[in-house]
């Protein structure tokens, strides 16, 4: 996939096996290594759902890697403050904890932000459609909808992802936004009660699917240190989709946020895989899967 | 601005006018919060703040049944419902609520707003079984509105502080990590002391990681009278509604619906105006009118009543 030709009015184009990065986050370390295993996986191309700041360190970084492998952004909410200059990152938190980390994140991101990356920033589309196997594909950031829209798991019920789809004309979305990578497929014959739960596997006309391909920028919550991407493969209306976790020099990555000074509380974040802030937006399954 | 999403029968999502009083209107967006007066205005508790003033004896709205409750989820999924609330009255006061969770939790995410003083251990553990077992978070929320007895109690009853803050406790005990709800009543300069001393007081219980909302005041009911009613310049009009983006306002993605028809709002259960229908159907489609004053209360603040509220219009 290349970002000139995507959803810009032309046909569509086709693939069979894709890698999708979620949040970046700022972290380039974490970004350059997936880069690299998504192509040792051999995939036709990359593609990225936006949200390269925040939280880590020096968010220009980001910006060569991504245009050295062509990586189209579909735009973030963090991205749409940042090329505009907003106030702040639209994440929407009320918790005056979670409102400070932000406020520190926001502010050392739009500062250390080129004119040209913000510039940048602002051509990035909030959608982009193309076709996986014969599946017709939506990336968005949060959901077709909303930008800045959650979708986690556990409060994501199946006929609101098949109302989605619908209204959005396509089998597949993909999002991020949350963080936490997860995904179901279903049939849209019968997307309420009785709806096949679980991993992608079952083709057919009817076939629908949601992947929240997960975040680059931070751990899962997990209290696993690596990061995760989705690799996604369709034969035919038939789709797979691998979570990858990918491990980085998560400790470099650190020692860089502590030069930078930013609060100690993203650094142990990135070292022992348990998100220490922001923590409000989590529904109460994924907080209490957490540590804080 | 966020697209809306597009419903056949809906009127259109822009304001529109409407009542008596030409009160601007707004029109459902999608139906993202399905509520439930699952307990009508039945409470075991006579809260002085209340804004629909619950009481033993309130009946003026009664219990819904599991089989109406099923009935409405079922044609939920044609909405694309996204999350299921109940509240009352006091939910845990209809006999039938660990099956309505059931029936819930097969479909999506349930949010129960609970006083939590019927909440004996055989029902805790009944919640946590039913939590353990969907896929879907259930959530509860616990109102106390204080950070002592003596705040507390002197709104919601003698002997409720301890008794809700105990549930808390064997709430988490229990794996769950309750959303304790409270009405501001404090100065905005003691925000952060009441806080601080409401998460001490929670994790004395054993609640280590506590979720805490805040909530304004709405100035109806037995509130009005408990502090103040609403001044008559509160009052959303025409020129309030330009240029506001009408998603923050719960009316635009969600319905009520009671055992005795389908209203706008949770909030305006005593407002004969904010009867939309009497079937979901008929409510989708009409706009809620803001002519309460209740509406001025969401409209500075948002959805407050919400889980995730403040998500803010997006600005693309």
């Amino acid at each position: 996939m290349t970002d000139e030709g995507a959803d810009r009015g032309a046909a569509k184009p086709g693939f069979r096996r894709i890698a999708a990065f979620g949040g970046i986050y700022s972290n380039h370390l974490a970004l350059e290594a997936a880069v690299a295993d998504a192509r040792k996986r051999g995939v036709e191309a990359m593609i990225c759902l936006g949200d390269l700041g925040a939280f880590g360190p020096h968010p220009d970084k980001v910006f060569p890697i991504l245009r050295a492998h062509r990586i189209p952004v579909v735009k973030g909410n963090y991205d749409d403050s940042i090329a505009r200059g907003l106030d702040d990152c639209q994440c929407g938190y009320t918790d005056p904890r979670d409102n400070h980390y932000a406020r520190l994140s926001y502010r050392y991101t739009f500062d250390r932000t080129s004119p040209e990356n913000r510039a940048f920033m602002s051509t990035f589309p909030d959608e982009i459609r193309f076709r996986l196997g014969d599946l017709d594909v939506l990336a968005c950031h949060g959901s077709p909808r909303r930008t800045n829209e959650f979708l986690w798991e556990s409060t994501t019920p199946t006929h609101f992802l098949d109302k989605l789809a619908r209204d959005a004309g396509v089998d597949v979305i993909l999002g991020t936004h949350t963080g936490i990578h997860w995904a179901r497929a279903w049939d849209a014959t019968s997307p309420g009660r009785g709806a096949a739960l679980g991993a992608p596997g079952v083709a057919g006309s009817s076939f629908r699917a949601f992947v929240n391909v997960g975040a680059l920028g931070r751990p899962a919550n997990d209290g696993r240190t690596e990061v995760w991407y989705a690799l996604l493969e369709a034969e035919g209306r038939a789709l797979s989709v691998d979570f990858v976790p990918v491990r980085y020099d998560h400790e470099a990555l650190a020692s860089e946020m502590r030069a930078e000074k930013l609060p100690e509380e993203f650094v142990e974040t990135i070292l022992t895989g348990w998100w220490t802030t922001c923590l409000e937006i989590l529904p109460g399954k994924e907080r209490a899967a957490g540590r804080w | 601005m966020p697209k809306p999403l597009p419903i056949a029968e809906s009127e259109s999502a822009s304001h529109v006018s409407g009542g008596a009083a030409e009160a601007p209107g707004v029109g459902l967006r999608a139906l993202d919060e399905l509520w439930f007066q699952v307990s009508g205005t039945v409470c075991n508790l006579r809260c002085t703040h209340c804004f629909i003033s619950c009481s033993p004896d309130n009946h003026s709205h009664w219990f819904m049944s599991r089989t109406e409750v099923a009935r409405h989820l079922e044609e939920s999924i044609r909405w694309g419902v996204k999350e299921y609330y109940f509240t009352g009255g006091e939910p845990f006061m209809n006999r039938e609520m660990l099956a309505i969770l059931a029936d819930t939790l097969a479909l999506g995410p349930a949010t129960v707003l609970t006083n939590a003083t019927l909440l004996p251990q055989r029902t805790v553990h009944g919640l946590a079984r039913l939590a353990q077992e969907s896929s879907y978070t259930l959530e509860l929320r616990v109102s106390i509105d204080g950070v002592s007895a003596e705040m507390n109690d002197a709104i919601r009853g003698e002997g409720t502080f301890a008794r809700a803050v105990d549930a808390v406790g064997r709430l988490a005990a229990a794996g769950f990590l309750p959303i304790v709800t409270t009405m501001q009543t404090w100065d905005d300069a003691r925000a952060e002391e009441i806080l601080d001393t409401f998460r001490s007081v929670l994790r004395s219980v054993g609640y280590e990681r506590p979720r805490l909302k805040i909530l304004p005041p709405l100035r109806i009911g037995a509130e009005a009278s408990r502090d103040r009613p609403y001044r008559d310049v509160e009052l959303v009009d025409h020129a309030m509604m330009d240029g506001y983006p009408d998603e923050l306002l719960l009316c635009s993605t969600a319905r009520l619906v009671t055992a005795s028809g389908v209203w706008a709002c949770p909030i305006l259960l005593d407002a004969p105006a904010a009867r939309l229908g009497d079937t979901l159907a008929e409510a989708v489609g009409r706009p809620a009118i803001l002519s309460e004053q209740a509406c001025y209360t969401c409209w500075v603040n948002g959805a407050v009543c919400s889980n995730l509220p403040g998500l803010m219009a997006d600005a693309t």
